[in-house]
């Protein structure tokens, strides 16, 4: 499978095997290589920061391979060729950065409205407007909860690292095709723009033949693509259709991964860098005592809702931590529905919380969660006190961490909250 | 992609002559067009067309947003929709994934001359390989008749109640005239609907912009002067007239440029020699020829 690539020197690692090859890549050139090595046909972009070596890769690659790298007159044009490319039953990449996606909406929901299978990459920049160019996941909302107009949804995968990026490539080509839909990959501009050790380890996945493509209607009756339907009665059967579709890929492709939750009383719920940053903080987090632990949702949509209400069940608090001003939060919450308080931590513009940051905000949730828990045992006593042996709402007491006595270090942002309160 | 003689149209003397036959690839549907309105004699045209050059097998083609947003109910080859204005770019993906296909577009006035601007002017830039069928009533009739970029100054429509201003609302585009000067296009023209002889030279355009394709050459465009008897508040018989007179005194008929294809062939217009890209003449706004077709 793993052709040796022009540019880049495969190195014997000194782990494991030895024999697995690892070598240093850009995250956006990595992602293009495993499009291409998963079988990509099509690529059509348009330059924007921080994304754009991803398009430079491919005008370079793609006509190496003989295949097809379009530079389209602006993201429009980029995706509506894709459109077209797809339809024919080629397997079809897009890539841009959040203002590009935004022009792209429009035919993303012709494409989830017609059934027409495509990769978008977005590695997003800090918004609204041109906003800057510096990592951040404030398009949260437009991934998971729109882009375009109607009732429709995308899958969207989310990975924490170049490596996962490059499986989760072939990954998408998958689920495009199968569900015949759109599927978008998102990343932070860190992940795009950092270099990080790849195994050059590639998957193409399988091909069908597609019973919708248009291919010339020869020795066959013609093919119609669109989304089209001005008859309400057949166009809500299209949409029940759909939505049935949706329950599907919720069934069966919900993805999300755990960190050090077997003990976890505190756990933070991060996505992407985010989730890097979350797992730096939980190594520190445990040095003060607290019991961290990690939920990462791989896909965004669909979001791990029933694995995260699990773990709420169980968990002291939940802190999620974003590149954003608290998007995925509104998910958890909805995930959680009171079971357990929900955190927020972010920060916005292009910039990234330390893990220390995290730390601080995670010591202030502890401590809220802990000086409440502290004034049920105390109200519980009374009221034992007043009516001996009264059944009441009790929550189940679980001993926690000491409450930390820094209380500056809860005013580090002014951006953490109390759950359930929004 | 071979030409097809079509034996059944072939003279023979002394024997009956089959003058008017339905072309396989139109369909039989109730037209959901406007009585007395042009799409359905380019939908005709255009059928009849691909058959003679033996194309429906090996078309993709796509289908705009406007009144033509149902061609696909009337013309039996692939089909997919492209959002408003983006026929071209739709149409750009298709042909570099299938260098095999022939591929058409067709949109409107409203389609291609205000939303899909940039679409058309860099699917023609780079010299896309691409039919486009672009029909020119000067109104968005679908939505009920509204200005276009394309509307004749003091016309009135429903959101240019007083007739079109120039101060207010600009000029008319001759968008054929625009495109034709990018040297990726191959072939550009504009006909009309207006009568049978018209219609007959308007399919001989388009029947030249599909050998254009068909040929390897770049970018062929025909612009079909249409009517809309509803949008424009007229007879369809007063709506051809209008078509006749101040239409075409704003949107002159003829060859704009033919700069020929690598294999040139007898559909080759007279009078526009074959010359290379880049370099062939282009006629100005008032002199376009009207004896190419």
């Amino acid at each position: 499978m793993t052709e040796p690539l022009e540019g880049i020197r495969p190195r014997s690692s000194d782990g494991d095997s030895g024999r697995r090859s690892r070598v240093l890549m850009k995250g956006n050139e990595a992602i293009a290589e495993a499009a291409i090595q998963a079988g990509c046909d099509a690529y059509f972009g348009y330059p924007i920061t921080p994304q754009a070596e991803l398009l430079e890769w491919m005008a370079r690659r793609m006509p190496e391979l003989g295949r097809v790298f379009v530079q389209a007159e602006s993201e429009l044009g980029a995706i509506n060729m894709a459109l077209g490319a797809a339809a024919t039953g080629a397997r079809v990449l897009v890539s841009s950065s959040s203002p590009g996606i935004s022009l792209m909406a429009e035919a993303m929901s012709y494409m989830a409205g017609s059934g027409t299978p495509m990769v978008l990459v977005n590695v997003m920049r800090a918004g609204p407007g041109l906003g800057g160019i510096g990592p951040s996941q404030s398009d949260y909302f437009q991934a998971t909860k729109g882009h375009g107009h109607g009732d429709y949804r995308v899958p969207v995968l989310a990975p924490a690292s170049i490596g996962e990026a490059m499986e989760l490539m072939a990954t998408a080509f998958e689920l495009a095709e199968r569900y015949r839909t759109p599927v978008m990959v998102v990343l932070d501009g860190i992940l795009g723009q950092a270099m990080e050790p790849v195994e050059l380890r590639f998957r193409n996945p399988e091909r069908h033949a597609f019973d919708w493509a248009l291919t010339g209607a020869a020795g066959r009756p013609a093919r119609i693509i669109k989304s089209i339907d001005l008859v309400p009665e057949v166009l809500e059967k299209r949409n029940i259709a759909l939505q049935r579709k949706y329950a599907e890929i919720a069934r069966q492709e919900t993805r999300w991964a755990t960190e050090c939750m077997d003990d976890a009383e505190y756990v933070l719920v991060a996505y992407g860098t985010a989730a890097r940053v979350a797992r730096s903080a939980i190594e520190k987090a445990r040095a003060r005592g607290i019991k961290a632990g990690l939920f990462r949702p791989i896909t965004l949509w669909p979001f791990p809702s029933r694995e995260l209400a699990r773990i709420a069940r169980h968990a002291h608090a939940i802190l999620t931590v974003e590149l954003s001003s608290g998007q995925m939060v509104e998910d958890v919450r909805l995930a959680v529905e009171g079971r357990c308080p929900v955190g927020f931590h972010g920060r916005m513009g292009g910039l990234v919380p330390t893990p220390d940051e995290v730390v601080g905000a995670l010591r202030a949730l502890a401590g809220k969660v802990e000086r409440t828990r502290e004034r049920e045992r105390e109200q519980q006593k009374r009221h034992a006190g007043h009516a001996e042996g009264q059944s009441g709402n009790h929550r189940p007491v679980v001993a926690g961490p000491p409450e930390p006595t820094h209380r500056a270090e809860a005013d580090v942002h002014a951006s953490v909250r109390d759950g359930g309160e929004r | 992609m071979t030409l097809n003689p079509n034996p059944e149209l072939t003279v023979r003397p002394g024997a009956p002559r089959l003058i008017y036959r339905k072309p396989d690839v139109l369909l039989d549907r109730s037209t959901h067009y406007c009585p007395g309105c042009g799409h359905g004699i380019v939908h005709r045209l255009l059928a009849e067309v691909m058959t003679e050059l033996d194309l429906p097998a090996h078309t993709i083609a796509v289908a705009p947003v406007g009144c033509a947003v149902f061609a696909y109910d009337y013309l039996n080859v692939d089909f997919v929709e492209a959002p408003h204005g983006r026929a071209p770019a739709v149409a750009t993906g298709i042909r570099r994934v299938r260098p095999e296909a022939f591929v058409l577009t067709y949109q409107g006035d409203g389609d291609l001359a205000a939303i899909g601007t940039a679409e058309i002017v860099h699917a023609a830039a780079r010299g896309e390989r691409i039919t486009a069928i672009f029909v020119n009533n000067g109104i968005y009739g679908m939505t009920g008749g509204q200005m276009a970029p394309t509307t004749l100054l003091g016309q009135k429509t429903t959101s240019s109640p007083n007739g079109r201003d120039a101060a207010l609302m600009g000029y008319p585009i001759r968008i054929t005239e625009m495109l034709a000067q990018l040297p990726g296009v191959t072939y550009a023209a504009r006909g009309s609907i207006a009568d049978a002889s018209l219609i007959g030279k308007l399919k001989a355009m388009i029947k030249r912009a599909c050998l254009v394709q068909m040929q390897g050459g770049g970018f062929a465009l025909v612009e079909a002067l249409s009517n809309c008897p509803v949008g424009w508040g007229m007879t369809p018989q007063e709506s051809l007239e209008h078509l006749k007179g101040p239409v075409v005194e704003a949107y002159p008929l003829g060859v704009i440029v033919d700069r020929g294809t690598p294999a040139a062939t007898l559909a080759q217009a007279p009078g526009a020699g074959t010359v290379g890209p880049g370099t062939g003449s282009v006629a100005g706004p008032g002199g376009p020829t009207e004896s190419e077709a």
